[in-house]
């Protein structure tokens, strides 16, 4: 039995579809990002999970018991949930100390047993010596980990987080990825993160699922996801990539002014008709002489139209001859190919994910 | 299962949304339903005797002249001295801005009682100078006629026109004033041309404010007019309470005021929102005082004189009154006492309570207008209740309800089973408190405003409920602001007349109507003992409020 599914949750403001249809299960212990653009309906699908909204259609499900449903909601109170907030919500009227005190207050443990675990939580995130600061004279990162330690300190049953991570600079952001994934590790807790940073997602979870426009388009292991993604969506949202659009004749899938053979894909048996895929840059090689056929690999011949010198790699826009696509190539920064320059692109069709 | 899921405070949220239907929804309903109720069921005799008397047609025709009046004058008041603070390098600014800060200090009823002492008709100090001077058999002034209402009350409420005017002057950068200096004007032209244009919005709403504020008052023109055998509506609806108090008619020639002022609220807010004149909108552009030279003296003396009409002139003579044997010998030393403040804090029992119930109505009273308009901005904010909006708009409705208006209505709402209020306390605290719920609402409301939802959402995820996030959270974050919110309350509550008129019994007088009972006696010395005792409780809640919220506070454009 999943610990928390999400079953058909829709809900809407008047006429304004926020979410549309969502279902997920999270195993236990499960780490799970809600990725999407601004506007997709993350932030509104974790508000549902934490009770703070009704779904307006579906129901969510914790330990198999229905926690929210149309009309009717848990109390956010009565969750056994824990959240950590966009703007972090640290009580400004309280020091770090009362601030994680707090929920093991509420749940009336006793005296010594807070203490204990107040002081052990804030080694865990390395803020035990600003125990009694208040918020206002803490940095953002450190406010970041109190958030962090309030949150855990109770061992929620689900813990939930907000664009965490988005009120702070880039570095500080790096480093908190690592930290919540340390914290993960440390304490299992069955986690639904929420951000629009897809480094983000990839560094701290298990399964990542893509939210547009009120739907999850797919949910996946971070490899997976970026290996092989199902929709032009999260093709295009996740990393870059090149947009080919094929038809399929007889053992060729025919692209524009070159084709490749069917045999080689991924499924073959599945491609029929129009097809489109997506193939990231990293994918391509470009080479000078035409390279020798090796098992599976084609070549063809093109000219690199731009190219742009980025330090850790090139970034060239090759055109396949004859054709009117440019297809984006990474190479390394000692592959250099000069603009208008006659090359080879190796492509290798087991690497074209099939997109609809 | 539905029962599990509920939200236990659901029933405090609701039980509250009922409390703002009894202190607002229901006296005018009820007031409404008096006018026109008779023996025999659905009747408009109530109107037909309100309207019918020439009289009382008359005093229609007063208030309408009176407010006319007030607010033009406020207009020449106002504006030349909001100008001269914002724009100009004009000397003196602090003192000028003290002053009008104490022109607000003072309540109008007591200022009309300085401006007897000041010109009433052969005794009153202005006349006795003039009869010094030339030597003439009698004075040139009579405080007791319209002129004399016009000029009292509006040399004490033109702080709202100033207030209004200064605001949106603060707004016009210099930069467009430069616009025509470069193309050849002067600064006469300027000022006139482009700078007042720009500020007719705000002085057109201003006046709408000064207007209403005139019609609607009752007890300067209660001590002027009445003397001065002329009435206005107020007064009339004060007249109709005689013994036997007739409510229906009171109730009935009540009406028009109501419409005309929630009326004239419509015109205003539509005025101050109309987009054609951006610089109300807007901060920009470096501002430049413009620079007076020889003209610096006279508009300081302007200036100076407008606020001794409303503030040093008033303060000196009751601060003389309140403190001399007879106030007519003058100001010597052996004409000092301070038997008179003694007399009404100590020996009369009758002023020593009245000094007691008037701070303490007015703290109970702004502590429930607070809290309710805490709770419904809450509930509003927090979207708890379903059409939480329109507890907003109620909570905000005695704003356009004058309130010897909503005096009449409390009186027809609570003088009747099923409750009976009317003799106790408690109808002076609720009326109170109705009548300045908007303020505490105004400024719940943005209290609570800058509050990130999230906060409480933390609370209530970490297992606390809703209460607790108020009490742990919210209650500590808010309480600077609400401690300046209760002093705004506070204030005007302490000083309330024209409610607290119609509603006070024998064992529940405030000073404000003791004040006004004794003007008959003519014992000035007392008047002005009990209007100084009025004043030093304010000033001691401004100061206090200073140090809380900031020297702006009483002059802010929200609180106006």
């Amino acid at each position: 039995m999943s610990k928390l599914a999400l079953a058909g949750v829709g809900c809407r403001f008047g006429a304004v579809v926020a979410v549309d249809d969502v279902s997920l299960a999270l195993a236990s212990g499960e780490f799970v990002s809600l990725l999407g653009p601004s506007g997709c309906g993350k932030t509104t699908t974790l508000r549902m999970i934490a009770g703070l909204l009704a779904p307006t259609s579906g129901t969510i499900t914790m330990d198999g018991e229905v926690i929210s449903a149309p009309g009717t909601s848990l109390p956010p109170e009565r969750r056994n949930m824990s959240m950590i907030f966009q703007s972090y919500a640290i009580w400004p009227n309280m020091t770090v100390a009362e601030n994680v005190a707090f929920g093991l207050e509420v749940r009336r443990r006793p005296r010594a047993e807070i203490r204990a675990r107040v002081e052990q939580i804030l080694g865990v995130v390395q803020m035990a010596h600003l125990r009694d600061r208040y918020p206002s004279e803490l940095s953002g990162g450190q406010q970041q980990r109190v958030a962090l330690a309030r949150a855990i300190v109770v061992q929620p049953a689900v813990l939930l987080l907000d664009e965490p991570l988005s009120n702070l600079d880039a570095n500080l952001r790096e480093e908190m990825r690592y930290e919540i994934r340390r914290l993960h590790d440390e304490f299992h807790i069955t986690t639904v993160y929420v951000t629009h940073d897809q480094a983000e997602a990839m560094v701290t979870s298990d399964r990542i699922a893509v939210m547009h426009q009120g739907r999850i388009e797919q949910v996946d292991e971070p490899r997976a996801l970026y290996a092989r993604p199902r929709t032009r969506f999260v093709a295009g949202f996740i990393g870059r990539t090149n947009f080919l659009d094929g038809e399929v004749l007889g053992d060729q899938v025919v692209f524009d002014h070159f084709a490749l053979p069917r045999a080689l894909f991924v499924e073959p048996a599945s491609l029929s008709g129009r097809v489109a895929f997506s193939l990231r840059p990293q994918s391509i090689h470009l080479h000078r002489r035409r390279p020798a056929a090796g098992e599976g690999v084609c070549a063809i011949a093109g000219q690199v139209v731009q190219r742009a010198y980025l330090g850790e790699h090139w970034d060239y826009a090759v055109r396949p001859q004859a054709s009117a696509l440019d297809l984006r190539v990474t190479a390394r920064p000692h592959e250099v190919f000069e603009v208008h320059e006659a090359v080879w692109l190796e492509l290798d069709p087991r690497q074209f994910a099939q997109i609809n | 299962m539905r029962w599990r899921h509920l939200d236990r405070s659901l029933l405090l949220w609701l039980l509250i949304a009922g409390v703002l239907l009894a202190l607002v929804v229901n006296p005018l309903v009820r007031l409404l339903w008096a006018s026109v109720h008779g023996t025999a069921g659905f009747t408009l005799d109530n109107y037909v005797t309100a309207y019918s008397r020439w009289r009382y047609l008359e005093a229609l025709g007063n208030s309408l002249v009176l407010g006319l009046a007030v607010g033009l004058l406020c207009i020449v008041f106002g504006v030349p001295m909001a100008w001269a603070v914002s724009r100009t390098d004009m000397p003196g600014k602090g003192l000028v801005w003290a002053a009008v800060l104490g022109t607000f200090i003072v309540p109008s009823y007591l200022s009309a009682v300085a401006w007897i002492l000041l010109a009433g008709p052969n005794a009153g100090w202005l006349n006795r100078g003039w009869m010094a001077l030339t030597g003439a058999a009698a004075g040139p002034f009579n405080v007791y006629s319209m002129s004399g209402l016009v000029l009292v009350i509006a040399a004490s409420s033109f702080p709202y026109m100033f207030v209004f005017t200064r605001s949106a002057l603060d707004l016009i950068s210099s930069e467009m004033e430069d616009a025509a200096t470069t193309l050849g004007a002067g600064i006469v032209r300027t000022t006139l041309r482009v700078t007042l244009p720009l500020t007719l919005p705000a002085i057109m709403a201003a006046f709408i404010v000064e207007f209403l504020e005139a019609i609607a008052l009752f007890g300067a023109p209660a001590l002027i007019a009445l003397p001065g055998r002329f009435q206005v509506m107020t007064t009339t609806l004060w007249q109709f309470f005689e013994f036997p108090p007739r409510v229906e008619v009171a109730a009935a020639y009540a009406m028009p005021l109501l419409l005309v002022t929630v009326l004239l609220f419509w015109l205003q807010q539509r005025i101050i929102a109309r987009k054609g004149y951006v610089a109300l909108t807007g901060k920009g552009g470096e501002r430049r005082p413009v620079r007076l030279g020889g003209w610096r003296w006279p508009l300081l003396g302007y200036c100076l004189l407008v606020t001794s009409l409303g503030f040093f002139m008033p303060m000196v003579v009751v601060l003389q009154a309140a403190f001399a044997k007879a106030w007519g010998r003058g100001f010597s030393l052996d004409n000092l006492t301070l038997h008179n403040l003694r007399f009404v804090l100590v020996d009369q029992p009758l002023t020593r309570a009245a000094t007691v119930h008037t701070f303490v109505y007015g703290g109970v009273s702004a502590m429930f207008a607070l809290a309710l308009a805490l709770a419904i901005a809450y509930i509003v904010h927090r979207e708890l209740v379903p059409f939480g909006r329109a507890l907003a708009y109620v909570a905000m409705a005695p704003f356009v309800i004058p309130g010897i208006v909503l005096a009449i209505g409390f009186y027809a709402a609570y003088t009747s089973p099923p409750l009976v209020l009317y003799g106790t306390a408690w109808i002076l605290i609720l009326a109170f408190t109705t009548r300045f719920l908007p303020i505490a609402y105004a400024n719940s409301d943005a209290a609570l405003r800058s509050i990130n939802p999230e906060l409480e959402d933390a609370v209530r995820i970490l297992g606390g409920g809703r209460l607790l996030a108020l009490r742990r959270v919210v209650g500590p974050l808010l309480k600077r602001g609400l401690a300046g919110a209760f002093i705004l309350v506070f204030i005007p509550a302490t000083r309330e007349l024209s409610a607290a008129i119609f509603l006070y019994t024998t064992g529940t007088q405030v000073l404000s109507v003791l004040l006004f009972d004794k003007s008959d006696e003519g014992n000035f010395e007392y008047l002005a003992a009990i209007g100084l005792i009025l004043v030093l409780g304010t000033v001691a809640m401004v100061l206090a409020g200073f140090r809380l919220i900031g020297r702006d506070f009483m002059l802010r454009r929200t609180t106006a």
